[in-house]
């Protein structure tokens, strides 16, 4: 009989395995197919207005930089402040903060820059995207940060302070030092979690036809292309869209892999 | 002359209703090892741990009584329960050195580890610096084994060898005090020894305090011992006197493995 049960399970999850993996095989099977024949290595020297992708590559990766460059900082300390200053409740509070923000839809994301940045300054911008794209990623950091400090020993805390160093340059030194490789991998997958967004762009920065990196003006932006190549009527946009997604998919599959090396690489 | 002086110092940790170290007067005098043996809990980690004032990290907790240490250079006495500034307080902590049971090695190179002491005290000087790491690893009979790769990540080490260059970036700075918590208890009998002997190589310049659950290793090393239980100094006296000759009971049954 148990035996019996354990096979009925055994097949279940087997089951259930194969069908969550058939789907992604699905998506990623048409996603090639159909990317890669409308994908053209001119794709990569012409600008969208020229039926070319250039603009909104360099676009998304622009917007992802520079929110990165507002989100990690900001992430970092804050996850720094929970785990090695924050006496415990408000660490707690700060902390719950920040996993309702990482749940939070991103279009809602959206929303909320559209009325704190898009409307006081009178239109979509590329600077509104990216703040867009960092509020998505503080969460996602501090919460990395916070998990890879904690599990430093403590012992390498009292360590560094009973040498005579202060709790600033421990934290610095030391503490962070060795969480290193755990928080540069989740970086990375915030990073490939933010460059492949399209909700909190659409209403921020928007996307343009044209290579820009003004960030005042709207700023081209690979996935609001797609979503809006995809609504066209013609079949040559629709063809271009693909190419566009499967160009998106590789980037973020890469970014991830490349964050699964560093981990496999340091351990 | 002693060091440092418990006089009647109690401890309470934060949050906690009753002290964990009771009304305890001892001396760990200079260029010696003391011991300090008893159970699980008796308190003597707490204790060794009051003596750098590590407890601090962590706040709350309330101290009470004296701890005197000797400035060797000023001749001064200073009660170290006193201390509230950052900066006195890491110069306890250069005065007053501690290994811990795990090895601690931090995650930099071998050089960088025994030269951490040494840029926080503010040696700045490069030939300084490396003079100072290789006296520290001799001393620490570690050179022999890492001279050739002192740019290497120390998380490569043996246990033991992290546990002894743990020593030499403590001693490096030069203190007048050096706690060990239970330094050997992670480690293999080969190392255990080399630590041993090293102990007893490094009291000529250095006090040192040491808490041991290994009755062998407080009577193969120690001038002094102390046995405390449940938070109370019950003896302290010349190790071949608490080893051969006891006074209290307690201390007898525990030593012979009646408790404990």
């Amino acid at each position: 009989m148990r035996l019996t049960i354990n096979k009925i399970f055994l097949t279940l999850s087997v089951l259930s395995a194969l069908i969550g993996l058939g789907f992604l095989a699905w998506i990623l099977v048409t996603l090639f197919i159909k990317g890669l024949s409308s994908f053209h290595l001119s794709l990569f020297i012409n600008d969208l207005i020229d039926g070319g992708l250039r603009n909104l590559i360099v676009g998304q990766f622009v917007l992802a930089g520079l929110a990165s460059v507002i989100g990690i900082p900001t992430g970092m300390i804050a996850g720094i402040y929970i785990q090695e200053y924050g006496t415990t409740k408000y660490a707690d509070i700060i902390r719950d903060l920040s996993d309702i923000m990482m749940s939070a839809p991103s279009i809602v994301i959206g929303a909320f820059v559209y009325a704190l940045v898009v409307v006081p300054t009178g239109g979509t911008s590329g600077l509104a995207g990216a703040i867009a794209l960092a509020v998505m990623m503080i969460p996602v950091v501090i919460n990395t940060t916070d998990s890879m400090l904690s599990l430093v020993p403590k012992e390498l805390r009292e360590a560094g302070i009973a040498l005579g160093a202060s709790k600033y340059k421990v934290i610095i030194d030391i503490v962070v030092k060795a969480a290193k490789v755990g928080i540069m991998t989740g970086i990375l997958l915030a990073f490939a979690r933010i460059i492949g967004e399209t909700a909190p762009l659409l209403f921020t920065s928007e996307t343009s036809n044209y290579f820009s990196l003004d960030l005042t003006q709207s700023f081209p932006s690979l996935t609001v292309s797609i979503y809006d190549l995809a609504n066209e009527p013609e079949e040559s946009s629709r063809d271009l869209a693909w190419a566009a997604s499967f160009v998106l998919t590789v980037m973020v599959l890469l970014i991830n892999l490349s964050g699964r090396f560093i981990t496999r690489n340091k351990k | 002359m002693p060091i440092m002086n418990i006089k009647k110092f109690s401890f309470t940790y934060a949050g906690a209703d009753h002290p964990s170290l009771k009304n305890i007067t001892l001396p760990i005098k200079q260029n010696k090892i003391t011991a300090l043996i008893g159970p699980s809990g008796c308190g003597k980690s707490t204790l060794l741990r009051s003596l750098n004032r590590i407890h601090d990290l962590y706040p709350g907790n309330r101290y009470d009584g004296k701890i005197e240490l000797l400035d060797l250079q000023s001749g001064k006495k200073n009660n170290i329960l006193e201390i509230k500034k950052e900066n006195e307080f890491i110069k306890l902590r250069q005065q007053v050195g501690m290994i811990f049971q795990k090895p601690t090695p931090f995650p930099m190179s071998i050089f960088d580890n025994v030269a951490y002491g040494l840029k926080i005290a503010g040696i700045k000087n490069k030939t300084e610096l490396q003079n100072r790491v290789e006296e520290a690893l001799k001393g620490s009979a570690l050179w022999n084994e890492v001279h050739d790769r002192l740019n290497k990540s120390a998380m490569g080490l043996s246990g033991g060898q992290q546990q002894r260059l743990c020593i030499a970036r403590a001693v490096a700075v030069k203190p007048e005090v050096l706690l060990f918590d239970e330094p050997t208890s992670a480690l293999d009998p080969i190392s255990t020894g080399a630590i041993e002997e090293l102990l007893v190589e490094l009291k000529k310049d250095v006090s040192i305090a040491i808490v041991t659950h290994n009755m062998q290793q407080a009577s193969r090393i120690s001038d002094y011992t102390a046995f405390m239980y449940l938070g109370d100094l019950i003896e302290y006296d010349k190790t071949e006197n608490i080893f051969l000759n006891p006074k209290e009971k307690q201390t007898e049954d525990y030593i012979t493995g009646r408790f404990g």
